[in-house]
């Protein structure tokens, strides 16, 4: 592999960019393909690097088998986002297990008390509400979105924001009266059906008798691999 | 797959500090491997690693191949196939098989 692609794909993943890279496996020839951009030493056919767009459109690693022999596509894809709504008590514990996941998280929380960077040392912090900041960070399918908050003024915009997102799991910290409550105030303010509401795990994460901070932070971190692992609990 | 960034930016930094880097992917599995295609293994002239492409099975002779190809530029496909029996003497305790692809990095 050479040296310019590594930064290559380091630079498109910094800058949101999935990329792939597909090698001959006999002799290590490559081609690096990178939106409408395809360099390399590696001639593959127009129906290959189809193949090859296919996969990085999926985020899924494949194994072509060529007459020249076989080759071996891997796409190269940012760190999934999580949002965080709320720099409260639970994302303290939280926020380390999601980088240990590989996730990249963004705790948003409009309270300037609490979003602090001596409360997050080193972590992306935003001062913005909800929904200012979704707008920005515009959440897709490699996003998961939490809130934490129990405040209404400030989780309610943030869910509205994730439902009309592809995130890919959404979940609600609160208690079972709370979210049923939740739930109407989304259908009847904002017009959600049943279907789009199912969307939001809540009470967040999985039931495991959680009691302290990094037990529910555990909690959520099982919830949501499962989701992104098998699509469901 | 994103779990490739911590050990694509050490590899890009020893070499840009000068030192011989190869790179190690799983490229294929079968069974109940450790470890899935795309993980990556980056190895510093000096032996020095990051990342895992076996969960601990067979590092050490993925680390010797490595070197290798950092002194030789050549890349190399290598078999870790074992059976259940054999699985404690090769180092693959679980029993699965692995394909590696073994890269120098120009």
């Amino acid at each position: 592999m050479k040296r310019g692609y590594i930064e290559a794909v380091l630079a498109a993943n910094n800058e949101g960019r999935s990329v792939a890279l597909a090698t001959e496996l006999r002799s290590g020839a490559q081609l690096f393909l990178d939106g409408d951009q395809v360099e390399g030493d590696l001639a593959l056919d127009d129906g290959s690097v189809a193949t090859m767009r296919e996969a990085l459109r999926a985020d899924r690693n494949i194994s072509l088998d060529m007459a020249e022999g076989r080759v071996f596509v891997q796409v190269f894809s940012p760190p999934r986002r999580c949002l965080v709504v709320g720099a409260v008590h639970i994302a303290q514990p939280l926020v380390p297990m999601l980088i240990a996941a590989d996730y990249r998280p963004i705790v948003i929380d409009p309270r300037g008390a609490w979003a602090t960077e001596a409360r997050f040392p080193g972590v992306e912090l935003s001062t913005e509400w909800p929904d200012e900041a979704f707008e920005r960070l515009k959440p897709d399918r490699s996003t998961a979105v939490v809130t934490l908050t129990h405040d209404p003024k400030i989780d309610d915009p943030a869910l509205v924001a994730a439902l009309r997102s592809d995130a890919f799991y959404i979940g609600a910290l609160g208690s079972k009266r709370n979210h049923a409550r939740r739930l109407e105030r989304l259908a009847a303010e904002h017009g959600f059906g049943e279907n789009e509401l199912a969307r939001i795990h809540g009470p967040i994460g999985l039931d495991i008798g959680a009691v302290s901070q990094a037990e529910i932070a555990i909690s959520i971190m099982g919830e949501m691999t499962s989701v992104l692992r098998r699509g469901s609990l | 797959m994103s779990d490739h960034a911590e050990i694509l930016e050490q590899a890009a930094s020893w070499r840009n500090a000068g030192k011989g880097v190869a790179l190690a992917t799983v490229v294929k599995t079968w069974g109940s491997s450790p470890r899935p295609t795309g993980a990556k293994l980056a190895v510093a002239e000096d032996g020095a690693f990051v990342g895992s492409v076996s969960g601990g099975c067979v590092e050490g002779a993925v680390i010797e191949e490595a070197q290798a190809a950092i002194r030789d530029g050549e890349p190399r496909l290598l078999d870790f196939g074992v059976s259940d029996e054999q699985a404690w003497e090769v180092g693959l305790a679980c029993g699965g098989k692995i394909e590696i692809f073994v890269e120098p990095v120009e």
